[in-house]
């Protein structure tokens, strides 16, 4: 026969008892919604307060408010939009064609032992050439148009989104390969049920590198050689001494930044729900 | 359709690690593959479900699946294999979608599967929302979707804690009792072994060669009953007796690894 008791209390002793310490505090950081842009409040108004009170030279630094009249004035005038959407077309060509051909390769060398043997050492060599270097000689290729800038930015997208691809390809659980492989699943249907969703967050981490890796070389080449373009309206504000457009070409610039990497987070909140 | 592992060898590289292992599988039949770690239970099952090829001899079958049988050798995965994105009802519907199934034939078996698992209720649920003993019975709801003539387990209940696994072994002794289906079942658990298998086969250490194939001289519908326990107790005492020392041998031979 079982003994059984639903509660136990303490005994009666004359020893006094003590609370066991509490030592599981920290180590689980947590972000907070508002602390980031207060923070950032907080900056703008130190900043706008040092502007104003003249304790910096306005040349040197403008005042948020001064960059934000420039930004006033793009719009109203419509060149913000001018050059936005020439960078926006750039960065749009190129990062779908780099993409679209990092996503073949990277799944070939994933899933084939002739492709990884070829195309890890071309990735492996050419991937760490900083890719803007390239434009005089894809200028010489491609003319003085727009493929050359497109082109740049292609270059620097594929090779980071065929290494995210693959890296993706390759950390997909083998035993799920195994798994629908030991049901007679055909190959394609293991690529698109199996490794396509197994892959995609590695894919998706690098569509957030291959976002920034764009940005950067489109106003590396609109700097270099263009009329129109972001990059090449903060080169001309900085040439002119017009620090508060220079700054305001940098401000659309993040904004930008934020407005993909927003995208990119909403794509994985539908995509990677399952996580 | 019996299964028959002919003079199976198998290496990796310099490491042996089966050595000429020969036996069968009839119709009907559970077969427990027991012996010490590393002793190529698991690569042996690989070889026997088509997963691997054998360095020498062959997995083969022989006469015809059962009618209907979709996938007459189905593997149940210690680690369950259940794909994250997908809910319980698309895991089993997993392998359904590439047959010649219609939709409607389809859910019909989705739905009997889900019935005998006891899963109705949970299809909706992602593999993360489910505990392990759930998740394991959505690897057995999918290898019944596929009418498997032969089930082969790898360790299916050793990820799991002992009530769970004691709940699922109620389940499986429920899901071959019919005799319907049979099972190549691999374990290092002596009591699933005694308690399911009709008879054990008992591989040495590695490589894996074949020590003794034990009869279990008890139906299983008898070894559920009071009086089996003393049997049952003896039998698994015996094949302790039978890996005990090459099990002591392993573990040491892992540590000095």
């Amino acid at each position: 026969m079982l003994d059984r008791a639903s509660q136990e209390t303490k005994s009666q002793s004359v020893e006094a008892t003590r609370p066991v310490a509490f030592r599981g505090a920290g180590f689980t950081p947590r972000g907070s919604r508002y602390s980031g842009w207060i923070a950032l409040a907080l900056v703008i108004a130190v900043w706008q307060l040092a502007g104003s009170a003249g304790w910096v030279n306005p040349l040197f630094l403008p005042a948020p408010s001064a960059i934000a009249v420039a930004i006033y004035k793009l719009a109203v005038s419509g060149a913000l939009w001018q050059h936005l959407s020439w960078s926006i077309m750039r960065i749009g060509t190129g990062w779908i064609i780099g993409t679209a051909a990092g996503v073949i390769v990277g799944f070939s060398i994933g899933l084939s032992t002739m492709a990884r043997g070829v195309g890890i050492t071309f990735i492996s060599a050419l991937f760490p050439i900083p890719k803007i270097a390239l434009l005089p000689l894809l200028i010489l290729w491609l003319g003085i148009g727009e493929e050359p800038k497109v082109a740049t930015i292609a270059l620097g997208v594929f090779f980071s989104t065929a290494i995210s691809v693959y890296s993706g390809v390759d950390a997909v659980p083998r035993n799920l390969i195994r798994m629908a492989q030991s049901f007679n699943v055909p190959f394609h249907a293991i690529v698109r049920r199996v490794i396509w969703p197994g892959a995609l967050p590695s894919i998706l981490a690098g569509f957030r590198i291959t976002a920034s890796v764009a940005l950067l070389l489109v106003v590396s080449a609109e700097m270099i050689g263009a009329q129109y373009g972001i990059g090449a309206f903060v080169l001309q504000a900085g040439n002119l001494m017009q620090t508060d457009q220079l700054l305001a070409g940098v401000v659309i610039l993040s904004l930008f930044g934020l407005a993909v990497g927003r995208l990119i987070n909403l794509l994985e909140t539908r995509l990677l729900h399952w996580r | 359709m019996d299964l028959i592992a002919d003079h199976i060898s198998h290496r990796f590289g310099a490491l042996d690690v089966l050595d000429d292992v020969s036996f069968q599988v009839s119709a009907g039949e559970i077969v427990a593959i027991v012996g010490p770690s590393g002793c190529g239970k698991s690569t042996l099952l690989s070889i026997l479900g088509g997963l691997l090829r054998p360095s020498q001899g062959a997995a083969e079958l022989r006469g015809a699946p059962p009618a209907g049988s979709l996938n007459p050798l189905t593997f149940v995965f210690q680690d369950f294999a259940l794909l994250p994105w997908n809910t319980v009802e698309e895991n089993v519907a997993f392998p359904l979608l590439h047959t010649a199934l219609s939709a409607g034939e389809r859910r019909a078996v989705i739905d009997d599967a889900l019935r005998r698992t006891g899963l109705s209720d949970f299809r909706a649920a992602y593999p993360k929302q489910l505990s392990g003993g759930m998740r394991q019975r959505v690897g057995i709801a999918r290898a019944l979707a596929v009418r498997p003539a032969i089930l082969l387990m790898d360790e299916p209940l050793s990820a799991l804690d002992s009530q769970t696994r004691e709940l699922l072994m109620e389940d499986f002794v429920g899901l071959l009792a019919d005799g319907t289906m049979g099972a190549v079942y691999v374990t290092h658990n002596l009591e699933e072994a005694v308690r399911l298998a009709d008879r054990v086969v008992v591989l040495s250490r590695r490589p894996g060669r074949i020590r003794e194939i034990v009869t279990i001289p008890m139906t299983r519908a008898e070894r559920g009953t009071a009086d089996a326990r003393a049997p049952m107790a003896a039998l698994q005492g015996e094949l302790w007796s039978l890996i005990r020392k090459e099990a002591i041998d392993a573990e040491r031979e892992v540590q000095h690894a």
